[in-house]
């Protein structure tokens, strides 16, 4: 109930110790459309549920080529996406023009958690709406990396962000410890499997709405879209989806999972018989 | 009696200036010539300065994309920053427009960045060759500043002046009476750059030890080297 009082901008703390605008920002992450990020000991992808925004319309493009050696995939405004995007590639290119050598992937992710901070911290400033799966190869192997609005990244082994990622999630931490060994077209199976789980019953993965990003040590960050992403929705055809999949988030998730002191919290009335018949 | 060169004392104790210049010479001459669905572009890899040598193996081309080479000689610490630039552009183009820089298109932007020095500029001699967008070879050269034309043939550095003249003539008839002129093939043109350059390697210091000759055609890029003389 108190949070309306600290919620208005980034610069003003909650009693509880929060800033609510930058949770807020993390919901908009969850509105995106879902997207899965996996990694073997050779590879790395990514797979991303696309959205369009009518039939008449294209689908909107989730995964964006940095470098020759990293991609990102989006949920959220896809807007502020760009504007990362495009410092990311500019980061990238001034390291090869001054260094002669790709951008490691960590220094990189590093470089988002400094930018996007910046406007959490900045009065009449908003938190970038966007979090990023990173998917990148470099001296030191292949990375996942996750990016929040609240500029915090994460290395990940595998991750799903983006509308009932959970379900995308679970999968994954099911078969966690498989994927090391995976050949590519094993991890891409197991990429789209787990997308698939986030997709509510009517709806089926399609070239149209599905776009897979492999970078490895000798292939350079190549997406496929459209017709190129069929020889791997071939490969999981006629599969089940897995039990309990599509299922819908909890709302309000944000406020259950955090172990945060809670706001005090107004007792809420018994639910009455509907009225309506 | 030892003769005496009268005078030399007017010129032993006059002061010296100290003189640093941003450029070098660094030798080395460039070759490209267009067919009619192939391009050829060839550079010596001998890099100098002076009369010294600083490498035998220091090719003068730069591949950019799957359809366009550039050969570019003159000062070559230019030559790395232009070739550095150029290719941190190209990959700013392919992110923005998701396909690669035509031909016609890398050539224009090369005048645009060589311009924007106009006032200390690259001391860079640039050829481009490359397939256009119709599919035939083209060739584009440069001058420092980037002043630039599309051409049949071209050759540039320090051995141009003796070879443009053998290509006008071969390539382009010219001052032949009577001749047939007949359409250039690739082989012929790659068998014409070598003989070129061994005459150029025979008559001009700066240019021999090697070259490397790249042919561009729609399926891409081969490259052959073939050594010269390294005297």
């Amino acid at each position: 109930m108190f949070r309306n009082q600290y919620d208005n901008d980034v610069t003003v703390w909650s009693p509880q110790g929060r800033i609510h605008q930058i949770e807020y920002a993390m919901e908009a992450v969850k509105q995106g459309a879902a997207t899965v990020g996996l990694k073997s000991k050779t590879h790395a992808i990514l797979v991303a549920l696309k959205r369009a925004p009518s039939e008449l319309s294209s689908y909107q493009k989730k995964i964006l080529p940095i470098d020759d050696h990293i991609g990102v995939s989006i949920a959220g405004l896809t807007a502020d996406a760009r504007v990362i995007s495009k410092y990311l590639r500019t980061e990238c290119l001034n390291s090869r023009f001054s260094y002669d050598r790709p951008l490691p992937v960590s220094r990189l992710v590093a470089m988002i958690g400094s930018k996007s901070q910046v406007p959490t911290q900045r009065y009449g400033r908003r938190p970038f709406g966007v979090g990023l799966l990173v998917a990148g190869y470099d001296e030191m192997g292949p990375h996942i990396y996750q990016t929040c609005p609240s500029a915090n990244y994460y290395d990940c082994k595998a991750m799903a962000i983006g509308a009932r990622s959970q379900s995308a999630r679970t999968y994954l931490e099911k078969f966690l410890d498989k994927f090391s060994e995976c050949n590519m077209d094993e991890l891409v199976k197991h990429g789209l499997r787990s997308l698939r789980d986030t997709l509510p019953n009517e709806v089926e993965l399609t070239t149209k709405n599905c776009s897979v990003g492999i970078v490895s040590k000798d292939t350079n960050f190549t997406i496929y879209d459209n017709n190129e992403v069929a020889k791997f929705l071939a490969m999981i055809e006629g599969e089940e989806k897995s039990p309990g999949a599509g299922a819908e988030e909890p709302a309000a998730a944000m406020e259950e999972e955090d172990k945060a002191p809670q706001d005090p919290q107004v007792a809420e009335p018994e639910v009455a018989e509907p009225m309506e018949h | 009696m030892d003769p005496v060169v009268h005078g030399i004392e007017d010129y032993k104790n006059v002061p010296k200036q100290a003189y640093f210049s941003p450029y070098a010479m660094n030798g080395g001459t460039v070759l490209a010539i267009a067919g009619e669905d192939f391009s050829v572009v060839a550079s010596d890899t001998r890099l100098s300065e002076g009369f010294s040598i600083h490498s035998r193996d220091s090719p003068k081309t730069y591949g950019l994309t799957n359809s366009t080479v550039l050969g570019a000689c003159g000062f070559h610490g230019d030559v790395l920053t232009l070739t550095k630039i150029l290719q941190a552009r190209l990959k700013m183009y392919k992110h923005e427009h998701h396909s690669e820089m035509s031909t016609k298109a890398i050539a224009a932007m090369l005048s645009t960045m060589l311009y924007y020095k106009r006032f200390f500029p690259y001391y860079v001699y640039n050829i481009l060759a490359g397939i256009d967008e119709e599919g035939k070879g083209a060739v584009y050269s440069f001058d420092p500043v980037g002043s630039y034309e599309r051409e049949a043939y071209r050759a540039g550095g320090s051995a141009s002046a003796m070879l443009q003249p053998l290509l006008d003539n071969q390539i382009g008839f010219k001052n032949q009476q009577g001749a047939t002129k007949i359409p250039l093939s690739k082989e012929k043109a790659v068998f014409l750059v070598k003989d070129v350059f061994i005459s150029a390697a025979e008559r001009d210091i700066y240019t021999g030890d090697g070259i490397v000759i790249h042919i561009i055609t729609k399926d891409g890029v081969e490259t052959e080297n073939f050594p010269l003389r390294r005297d």
